[in-house]
């Protein structure tokens, strides 16, 4: 190696993490190709696009949301009335990744409709190019507030967190007469961001006193400062909006450091997961939630036996929305008469009444969100059961 | 609370300090920055906690599985990703793409073979809390800081001290006049790497056993970190590391404790800034002697 010189070097370091950021942020373009409408399809097979967050630090909910899509479709196409196919994309849980998944969903695949992407900050950047595409897009897993406002062609099956942090708030409040709270959220992420916003307005309304805001950001795993912070003001509940990866961390350090009080989370701590990671520190927390695993239901015990024999594992609720999604998807491609025809599926999708499915009864309200049931429920003994 | 947020932080930037090491011996003998150690530090996680959770055998032999791990890792990296690199004369950039490669494969690697999802070590090594005074310390915070502090130690005596830590310094001042007074620099470059990845390897676990998060992209965030407290201690300046590493870890922890959270990053990383329009060559660093070899 030949010797070089010191500026040689400090330049060479700036070069390298000049290199560096262009990697991080590279990966972008995009193929256009001019639309066409209607899927095309052989033998009457629709053809849908799945775009999902299968790679990278969220890959387990896109993983749950691929699991809940495979065991919709097999049931489906074996009951016959229609044969679907599903093409997986990518995202990596990245809007440009997202965009690029789309466009090569619609132009080269040319799917009847999308269902995903996974986290609502990468609807928010695809939803504007469907919906002018006028394919039919229905998330699964998506929480915040003005989703299906982009345009008529945007639907959703997964409850807003609107409609659900108010009834755990309340609920709690009943139960544990809270006073004050302590607030954490995930800054980074849209929805913790928009959960903050949202148990903001209801503490406030329910009369709760937020005594502490603190944030973090996902894949943090030192929560110990926040928490230390936390526990000098001694709260009656502490608050958290975020994934359950940081909330089941933020568990087990509040019970470490001695924080007892509940823990009520935003829909990210409405897994399983969260339990198995946290183990006994999970006992507490609260979330509210239309998928509740233990319900006295038919279906619900049908669909958890038909997923764990086939994956091994417990399905959460992102893989029964998703199943759920697939199913409601099939009942409108049936309605509809067309598997080609994305405008008449658009408008069979909007009039989807009283179907009722595995996250309960279930219909497409005028705004096309989902109007559906909640559960408040609260983690006792490692399980999930309601708070009464 | 003062004293509990000074142990957290201590806690933390031991962690950095641990990765730093890595970064700081390799590019000290190399002149690289192995984008590649974060995903190594991953591996050495992920070993650590099979070891722990499938074969039972104890986190000391965790930690030493890990560290072996990591150079193996090492080797392997030296072998296939630097050395054809480094025969044939390229670009300065080169290797640092390479390690950038290297870095992408093991991460994609882990997902295939270790899922996404986040795993920890099982509850017995980290829920042992002392109580001293009112300060609440675990088991692990101690065991990360004597670690730390001990590896510190070691790693100072030896390349001060020892036959094989002269030659590595001599390859390091340079490696063509060293080659000509006999020592087997080749020989040398490999060593530094197997032991640079094998303190990855080993932060890995500490750092899982501290915050009990292990998963595939768990090297990014950590990886940038050290990276930071690389520059702050000044290039390859292995005191500069540690203490780098520490002032990280306080000054984030004080930046929520007595501000706001938001802005923990910002402060942390703003006071890098400021230190380095002081000092540019990094606390350590030494103006004549680059990275104070």
């Amino acid at each position: 190696m030949v010797r070089i010189s010191k500026n040689m070097r400090k330049n060479w370091v700036v070069c390298s993490l000049i290199v560096v950021m262009m990697i991080i942020l590279g990966g972008c373009g995009s193929s256009e190709k001019p639309a066409n409408q209607g899927g095309t399809s052989a033998g009457g097979t629709a053809k849908l696009g799945v775009v999902s967050y299968l790679t990278g630090a969220g890959a387990a909910y896109g993983e749950s949301i691929r699991h809940g899509l495979e065991l919709s479709r097999d049931e489906i196409n074996s009951k016959g009335k229609v044969k679907l196919e599903l093409i997986f994309e990518d995202s990596k849980g990245e809007k440009n990744e997202a965009i690029n998944a789309v466009n090569k969903l619609i132009h080269k695949d040319d799917v009847l409709s999308i269902l995903g992407p996974t986290l609502s900050g990468e609807m928010f950047a695809v939803g504007p190019i469907v919906n002018q595409e006028g394919v039919p897009i229905m998330g699964t897993s998506l929480t915040v507030e003005g989703i299906t406002e982009i345009g008529d062609y945007v639907f959703r099956n997964s409850l807003p967190e609107f409609a659900a942090i108010p009834q755990s708030i309340k609920k709690a409040k009943e139960k544990f007469n809270l006073k004050k709270v302590a607030v954490m959220y995930s800054d980074n992420n849209d929805l913790g961001v928009s959960g903050f916003k949202i148990f903001q307005k209801s503490l406030k309304e329910q009369g709760i006193e937020i005594i502490a805001i603190e944030t973090f950001a996902d894949k943090n795993t030192d929560f110990s400062a926040q928490l230390t912070k936390i526990a000098t003001l001694n709260p009656d509940a502490v608050v958290v909006a975020g994934l359950y990866q940081e909330g089941a961390l933020i568990l087990k350090k509040a019970r470490e450091i001695g924080i007892t009080v509940p823990i009520i989370g935003n829909n990210g701590f409405n897994s399983p997961q969260l339990i198995k990671s946290a183990g006994s520190a999970a006992d507490g927390a609260i979330v509210a939630s239309p998928w509740y695993p233990g319900k006295d239901d038919v279906k619900v015990k049908e669909f958890i036996a038909a997923y764990k024999a086939k994956y091994n594992k417990e399905p959460d609720q992102f893989a029964a929305q998703a199943y759920d999604a697939l199913q409601i998807m099939a009942i409108a491609i049936e309605k509809s008469g067309s598997t080609t025809d994305r405008k008449k599926l658009r408008d069979t999708l909007a009039t989807i009444k009283d179907y009722s499915g595995v996250t309960g009864k279930f219909s497409f309200d005028e705004k096309r969100n989902p109007a559906m049931d909640v559960t408040v429920l609260v983690v006792k003994d490692g399980q999930f059961t309601e708070l009464k | 609370m003062f004293w509990q947020q000074m142990v957290n932080g201590i806690t933390l930037g031991s962690t950095y300090a641990l990765i730093a090491l890595g970064y700081t011996l390799i590019f000290g003998v190399l002149n690289i920055v192995n984008m590649a150690h974060g995903e190594i530090f991953m591996f050495g996680a992920f070993v650590g906690l099979i070891l722990a959770t499938k074969f039972n055998i104890g986190i000391f032999g965790a930690l030493l599985g890990a560290m072996v791990a990591g150079a193996v890792l090492g080797y392997l990296m030296e072998r296939l990703a630097l050395r054809p690199l480094r025969r044939r004369k390229v670009s300065e950039l080169a290797p640092l793409i390479s390690t950038i490669g290297v870095s992408i494969f093991l991460e994609s690697l882990a997902l295939r073979l270790f899922g996404p999802q986040a795993q920890s070590f099982p509850g017995v090594y980290s829920t042992q809390l002392f109580e001293i005074g009112g300060l609440k310390i675990s088991a692990v915070q101690i065991l990360i800081l004597a670690i730390s502090f001990g590896l510190m130690l070691v790693l100072r005596f030896w390349l001060s001290k020892t036959q094989l830590g002269k030659s590595i310094r001599a390859t390091a001042e340079n490696i063509e006049t060293a080659n000509l007074l006999g020592v087997d620099t080749q020989k040398i470059i490999v060593l530094t790497v197997m032991l640079a990845s094998a303190l990855g390897g080993g932060a890995g676990v500490l750092v899982g056993l501290a915050f009990n998060a292990i998963e595939p992209t768990m090297g990014i965030t950590m990886g940038f970190k050290g990276l930071a407290v690389l520059i702050l201690g000044g290039l390859g300046n292995i005191t500069g590391a540690m203490v780098g590493g520490l002032l990280l870890g306080v000054a984030e922890v004080f930046s929520v404790a007595y501000g706001v959270s938001s802005y923990r990053d910002a402060v942390a990383f703003g006071l890098i800034i400021v230190l380095l329009f002081l000092r540019p060559q990094g606390l350590f660093g030494s103006q004549e002697q680059q990275g104070g070899r």
